[in-house]
């Protein structure tokens, strides 16, 4: 699981720029699944299909774009305005590496006049690509260009430290329950989604062309384990979190049940997470159509957001066996 | 007189005819939820090219082109509503209001408004400087602050005359001035309405829709329903979008700029557009020669979020109308932007046509 994690987490994908991303899973899996196909927003979406008559429809979830920043202004002596793609803050923006998706790299500063870093706005911020003027940098970077914030990957202590660990390690445990695919009678929709960053927008359509009976979403999510933070029950390492709730969804009760069910039946311990903010695919699919049962399995991550998004690799690998216990059932009861 | 001369005189009838066009489209008041007389002068004018009309649950309109083969549909959007203000209470002889969309309310001391559907001329105003106190006077008068005027006597006959839920739309007659510019209420988004009321004239192989939704302004509501009605392969928002190209604002900040031509976003609050389709707008834009920009900022947001997350998803681009003081009784907007839109939103339809699609493969 460690190479996809490496892999998938390495690669370019700023929200509405996927396609790095897609093909990687795409080469991963297309040979292991019976249909997969790339819908008009640029979902992916993967089916094992269903035996016998009376099986469920069950639609699993990660998202495979991450936050970034957009190159909205070339100024005359080169150097790059941009504005956020989702949650940026601009304090961990500050001093960062960030790479387009042709390769450019360039590196985020401020406007030095400002007196207070207590001021600092993005639209205060700006990307150095060492171009000398105008002309040059337009060779490379072109006014709405993305791009992601570099931060490289280890492992140390059992815990993997990366970029956009939300929400590629999502990506990588739906690619590591099909490669140890259970048995099972279920019709299994492995969706892997586009702009969640952006508002859970490519869930809301995917979740409208299946009509599942019931959806979960693999995600990441904050902890309270670190010194001084916002106080929150979720841990790192102390495994996988059934949601409760978060801005998007109140979790569907009978998921929550199944989760709890699958856990306990294979022994692994789980928490439970009460988000007060920030929300998940779930959110989009729950109110989709006539309502489908949703609900989210997250993978506690510390520093959410940054460059050096950190969770524990057993609750990942937990986090899969989970997965692959709910959907051997019927599912929900 | 020869043909080049006789073209470019029918060109100009054409051009003051839809410039005419535009100033009665501007003039009527239609703010979110009360768009019935757009809607009633848009049916009447369009009704004789389009073969069919449906006016849907909310009041979009939903013109239909039946193309040749009808292969497949592409959806022109456009809303027409505008933001403005509702009653909602009584002060003595004045009327109590809040605004419907987004507006500064800094703008609205002093303005002329026009309340209801007999369009009862009125003013708003508040206390006079003079009697503010100190406090008072050194920030801008709130909303709450102030009152709409129209000359009512008596009480009674001002609750008859004006029922709180009336609807109050800016009082601004559309005005050409200087050097081919246009200023006028509501440009955002009925100069998006006067180019769809132009091409539902134009036969293409495939169906062509004309939507003009409702409730634009108040968070993308009418095009929340027409796309599942329509289920358009292609779909294209055409507004008016903001333009800071004013003094006091770096220029990385102006997201517009008047007169740069036709702008075509690639992001902003609601939609990260269609890349391939972007693409294929700018190559269509640069071989046909005409004037176009990018929207630079990735603020603001328009019913493409909408269209795109219908369904299973629709692909969208939005080309806009540069003006200035949108949101105002005195946006500004130039001529030429406007026929530069309205020729870029026609040469895209064509090359769709003839290409089948927008895949240049």
């Amino acid at each position: 699981m460690l190479d996809i994690i490496e892999k998938l987490t390495q690669a370019f994908g700023v929200s509405g720029n996927e396609a790095n991303v897609r093909s990687i899973i795409q080469d991963e899996i297309t040979d292991k699944v019976d249909e997969i196909k790339v819908d008009t927003l640029g979902n992916l979406i993967a089916i094992k299909k269903g035996k016998g008559n009376s099986f469920k429809k069950v639609m699993l979830v990660a998202h495979m774009d991450e936050i970034g920043v957009i190159a909205t202004y070339i100024d005359k002596e080169g150097f790059i305005r941009f504005s956020n793609v989702g949650g940026v803050s601009p304090y961990c923006s500050l001093g960062q590496r960030v790479a387009f998706q042709n390769g450019t790299m360039g590196r985020i500063f401020y406007e030095r006049k400002l007196e207070s870093l207590k001021d600092l706005k993005l639209e205060k911020m700006y990307i150095d690509i060492g171009a000398v003027n105008k002309e040059e940098a337009e060779k490379i970077v072109s006014i709405g260009d993305t791009a992601c914030f570099c931060g490289g990957f280890e492992l140390q202590n059992g815990m993997v430290t990366s970029k956009a660990l939300d929400d590629r390690i999502g990506c990588a445990i739906l690619i590591d329950v099909i490669n140890h695919f259970p048995e099972t009678e279920n019709e299994i929709y492995f969706v892997f989604t586009v702009q969640e960053e952006l508002g859970l927008r490519g869930a809301k359509t995917a979740a409208f062309s299946i009509l599942p009976d019931f959806a979960l979403s693999i995600d990441t999510t904050d902890t309270g384990d670190t010194p001084e933070c916002k106080a929150m029950e979720v841990k790192c390492g102390n495994g996988p979190a059934i949601k409760i709730i978060d801005k998007s969804i109140i979790c569907h009760p009978e998921v929550r049940k199944g989760l709890q069910k699958a856990a306990d039946t294979i022994g692994v311990r789980v928490q439970y997470e009460v988000l007060e903010y920030g929300g998940n695919d779930a959110g989009a699919i729950h109110t989709t159509a006539g309502g489908i049962p949703s609900g989210t399995l997250s993978v506690p991550t510390r520093y959410l957001h940054s460059s050096i998004e950190t969770i524990s690799l057993k609750d990942a690998e937990e986090t899969a066996s989970i997965v692959r216990e709910l959907i051997k059932g019927s599912g929900l009861h | 007189m020869d043909s080049i001369q006789y073209n470019a005189l029918e060109q100009h009838k054409e051009e003051r005819n839809a410039i005419e066009i535009l100033k009665q489209l501007t003039e009527i008041s239609g703010v979110s939820g009360d768009e019935d007389r757009v809607q009633e002068y848009v049916c009447q004018l369009i009704k004789e090219y389009t073969d069919n009309i449906e006016i849907d649950s909310m009041g979009n309109i939903i013109a239909f082109k039946k193309g040749i083969n009808s292969k497949f549909k592409v959806m022109l959007s456009a809303h027409m509503d505008e933001v403005g203000l509702i009653i909602t209470g009584y002060k003595d002889k004045l009327l109590k209001f809040k605004s419907v969309g987004g507006i500064d309310e800094r703008i609205l001391l002093n303005k002329r408004v026009s309340v209801g559907d007999s369009k009862i001329p009125g003013v708003i105003g508040a206390k006079p400087i003079h009697l503010q106190k100190k406090a008072e006077r050194t920030k801008p008068i709130g909303i709450d602050s102030m009152f709409i005027d129209i000359g009512a006597e008596d009480k009674k006959e001002l609750e008859r005359l004006v029922p709180r839920g009336t609807f109050v739309a800016f009082d601004s007659k559309m005005v050409e001035f200087g050097e081919g510019c246009i200023k006028a209420k509501a440009l955002d988004d009925r100069v998006g309405c006067a180019i769809l009321m132009d091409m539902i004239r134009y036969k293409f192989d495939f169906d062509l829709y004309c939507c003009f939704t409702v409730q634009e302004e108040v968070g993308l509501r009418g095009s929340a329903i027409t796309t599942y009605r329509v289920e358009p392969d292609i779909a294209i928002v055409v507004e008016g979008t903001t333009c800071s190209d004013v003094a006091g604002v770096e220029e990385q900040f102006h997201t517009t700029k008047l007169k740069g031509g036709a702008a075509l976003s690639f992001m902003d609050r609601t939609t990260v557009y269609d890349k391939e389709l972007l693409d294929f707008i700018k190559n269509v834009a640069e071989s046909n020669n005409i004037k176009y920009q990018l929207k630079k900022t990735v603020s603001g947001g328009n019913d493409s979020g909408r269209i795109q997350r219908s369904l299973e998803g629709v692909r969208v681009a939005t080309i806009s109308i540069p003006c200035r003081y949108i949101h105002s009784p005195v946006s500004v907007m130039s001529k030429e932007d406007f026929f530069s839109s309205r020729e870029l939103v026609r040469a895209v339809l064509n090359e769709i046509n003839n290409k089948g699609g927008v895949n240049y493969a």
